[in-house]
């Protein structure tokens, strides 16, 4: 047993944590939160080059051939420096769908161009009703000939406006088991009848209405079985959420290590105000949240990974408490910078705002913990 | 990153499992050994001492098995989760044992840590004094040399199992000049020495577990004092790090938070199944959550140790979040019992035999004993953030 990341591990952190201070500095997180598309094609290619829109695509495909966990490394440090843009939608909710469930001549198709940088991709999920379960699914397909039609509306999509193709997951069936009768299709965003609306949110990232008016899908872009697709949502739902978890774990600990700097830094009553208790038990408690938050996260990817049997388990634990912890975290970090913290001009409000984005995506606490209480009864 | 145990170690597991089940009584519960419960912990501890279990982390040529640290975190997560009763024989294997380990002569090494690791003698720790909690430092126990012996005046308080203990090892203050930490000595101090009295302090679960210690002129001879004169203090706080991990708390929280889902699963209960009670199943899917974080807190310890690394404030960390998260626990089992939650062990009404009525009195304890939530928290940011003090 080990807790901690392995050589290879450390030196894609490293690499990771150099690059993106260079690459990626507040400045272009600013900037991105004003900018239509919300994300920087040339950042986009130089991540490209270093390998990591293929990081866990199989070497066959193009990809690195690389972990769970890897990911989980690379992701801790988007967490850290904010990364915009459709990084995560294009690994996780669409290479990695297609590397489960995909045919030969769909992964052919698909994966060495993710992996090159030329595709990008996200998985239109959730609907106005805002469920994460498969009862959520709503929007219908119906078949014409060999072409599916799709019509509906799909809302909380990440980055859907500037992808070229989406995961979408719609009605094919209906019955007593809303798992049943739900198929994935491999869209070209740029069909017919779409429609995009973009969402103005908390984080100020790019999640987006989506509508589908009489939609047509060739045949040959359904992703795995008809009327099967749940399964396949799931999983992807499994690695969201550990990627969501990855993500907050470098937001809550770079969010407490500025924290931290200015409370050493900060003078009042002749002294730095790191001297006072009241601030010292706050970051102590958040530095054991931070620390809980990386510990939690790593072994659900771990256990994702090793398809340990109680990897459902560990994923919603690390989700239900990240959500939570990561909250308690920002939120110390406000309270310690005092009024400067709300100001616009410094960056700790980056972190405070994008927090509840991530403690939101793919289930917040209340989610998981009944989850983990479901899995207690069995 | 691997969160795997090694098969031996699995291994390993089993075997103190299997030990456990064919040497504890199958309706064995935790309690204060006292009166039969004393007999059994004697009887008990002199069986494990035959399997080198009082003291399987000490090297082996002190009568330890030198397991490894992973081995030595699995045997005392087993041993909390099957409430193992081992008395007060953790004061000599983790506290005495390794200080004279370090710090003892040949000598004090010869005439002491057989006897402990044969679980023959038990150990009791005078350290905290009326006036020396959190504060351990301001300690007021004087040891006075006069020729080959110390002459001890003074008062020990919170001293578990002083009235079992053979032996103590004693913080005493040996120059009242020099600031507080550079005066204090460190002593072995036979609890037979005419002068010592030990007093029951009985806690509010109405137990004897802790006493109060006086002394008044107790000889002790010179050659007991262990180490140099006036280091004491430091090699005390040595002796704080040798219990670190906090896994024991860890684990005793495990075997909690499975009776008590055993119980809320139970649909035979006259009120009906409680973990259909949306309250309760929150509950229940917080409980575990915090639970599995405060395991990989203190497996983090361990993880670093592993790796070479000295575990400082990580340790408190541990500390700090297992006995506040046990605390926590135990109140969420209350609201879950209800009326119920109040009644005790001995109770023919009592559910889950009354376990969480200890449970939630002892845990106001434990975030206290071992230095308090509090100083946990001064140590993690001071030690570990790097901190001002004021």
């Amino acid at each position: 047993m080990d807790l901690g990341l392995d050589e290879q591990q450390e030196m894609l952190r490293n690499f990771a944590r150099d690059f993106l201070e260079k690459e990626c500095p507040e400045q272009l997180v600013r900037q991105m939160e004003e900018d239509e598309k919300g994300y920087s094609p040339d950042l986009w290619r130089k991540m490209a080059e270093q390998g990591w829109m293929g990081l866990i695509i199989p070497e066959q495909y193009g990809g690195a051939g690389m972990r769970i966990t890897d990911l989980a490394v690379l992701l801790e440090e988007f967490g850290r420096f904010l990364v915009p843009g459709p990084f995560i939608p294009t690994v996780v909710l669409g290479a990695y769908p297609i590397m489960l469930a995909g045919s030969e001549e769909q992964k052919q198709r698909f994966l060495p161009r993710i992996a090159a940088g030329e595709l990008i991709m996200t998985m239109a999920l959730t609907e106005p009703s805002a469920k994460w379960d498969a009862d959520g699914i709503q929007m219908e397909a119906r078949q014409e000939g060999s072409d599916w039609v799709l019509n509906g509306t799909k809302l909380f999509v990440q980055d859907a406006h500037v992808t070229d193709y989406m995961v979408v997951a719609a009605r094919t069936a209906k019955g007593a088991n809303p798992e049943e009768g739900i198929t994935l299709f491999l869209v070209d965003s740029r069909s017919p009848g779409i429609k995009f609306e973009l969402l103005r949110t908390i984080a100020s990232d790019k999640q987006c209405e989506v509508t589908f008016e009489d939609v047509r899908v060739p045949g040959e872009n359904v992703l795995g079985e008809v009327g099967k697709g749940w399964p396949v949502v799931h999983r992807t739902k499994l690695l969201a959420a550990v990627a969501a978890c990855s993500y907050l774990v470098g937001l809550a600990q770079q969010d407490f290590d500025i924290t931290l700097n200015y409370a050493k830094e900060r003078v009042q009553f002749g002294r730095p105000i790191g001297s006072f208790q009241a601030i010292q038990h706050k970051l102590a408690d958040a530095v054991i949240d931070v620390d809980g938050c990386r510990f939690i996260t790593y072994k659900a990817a771990w256990s994702l990974q090793e398809n340990e049997p109680d990897a459902e388990l560990m994923v919603s634990m690390a989700k239900a408490w990240c959500s939570e912890a990561s909250r308690r975290v920002v939120a110390h970090g406000q309270q310690i910078h005092g009024g400067i913290g709300f100001t616009k001009d410094y960056k700790i409000q980056l972190y405070f705002r994008r927090q509840k984005w991530m403690e939101l995506m793919w289930g917040d606490a209340d989610y998981h913990r009944e989850l983990v209480a479901q899995k207690l009864a069995i | 990153m691997d969160f795997r145990l090694s098969p031996e170690d699995e291994a390993f597991r089993q075997e103190v499992r299997s030990w456990l089940r064919e040497n504890l009584p199958r309706d064995w519960e935790d309690q204060v050994p006292e009166g039969e419960a004393w007999e059994f912990t004697r009887h008990f501890t002199r069986k494990l001492a035959e399997k080198g279990w009082v003291v399987p982390h000490w090297p082996k040529e002190y009568g330890g098995l030198g397991l490894s640290l992973w081995r030595q975190l699995i045997f005392r997560e087993e041993m909390s989760y099957h409430r193992a009763p081992l008395g007060y024989i953790s004061i000599g294997a983790d506290w005495a044992g390794p200080t004279i380990i370090v710090y003892g002569t040949e000598e004090q090494k010869r005439e002491h840590l057989p006897r402990i690791a044969r679980a023959e003698v038990m150990w009791c720790q005078g350290f905290s004094e009326p006036n020396a909690g959190s504060d351990l430092a301001n300690l007021e126990t004087r040891a006075v040399r006069d020729g080959d012996e110390y002459v001890v005046n003074g008062q020990k308080i919170w001293t578990s199992g002083a009235h079992r203990a053979d032996w103590m090892i004693l913080l005493a203050r040996t120059d009242p000049e020099a600031p507080k930490h550079k005066g204090i000595s460190y002593f072995l101090v036979d609890m037979k020495s005419p002068g010592i009295t030990v007093r029951p302090l009985i806690d509010m679960m109405n137990n004897h577990g802790f006493n109060q210690v006086f002394f008044e002129n107790v000889r002790v001879p010179a050659r007991n004092l262990l180490g140099e004169e006036n280091r004491g203090w430091y090699m005390a706080t040595t002796t704080l790090n040798f219990e670190r991990s906090s896994i024991g708390g860890a684990a005793a929280s495990r075997r909690l938070l499975e009776d008590l889902v055993e119980y809320v699963r139970d649909s035979s209960l006259p009120e009906g199944r409680r973990l259909d009670d949306p309250r309760v199943r929150y509950q229940m899917g917080e409980a575990a959550v915090e639970l599995e974080i405060g395991r990989l807190l203190s497996y983090r310890v361990v993880s670093l140790q592993e790796r070479g690394q000295v575990p400082s404030y990580e340790a408190s960390i541990a500390k700090l979040y297992n006995t506040e998260m046990g605390l926590r626990l135990a109140r969420r089992g209350l609201a879950i019992l209800g009326l119920y939650g109040q009644l005790q062990p001995k109770s023919r009404w009592a559910r889950l035999r009354g376990r969480f009525e200890r449970q939630y009195q002892w845990m106001t304890a434990m975030v206290v004993g071992g230095g308090t939530s509090e100083i946990q928290r001064n140590l993690i940011a001071i030690r570990g953030l790097g901190l001002p003090r004021d």
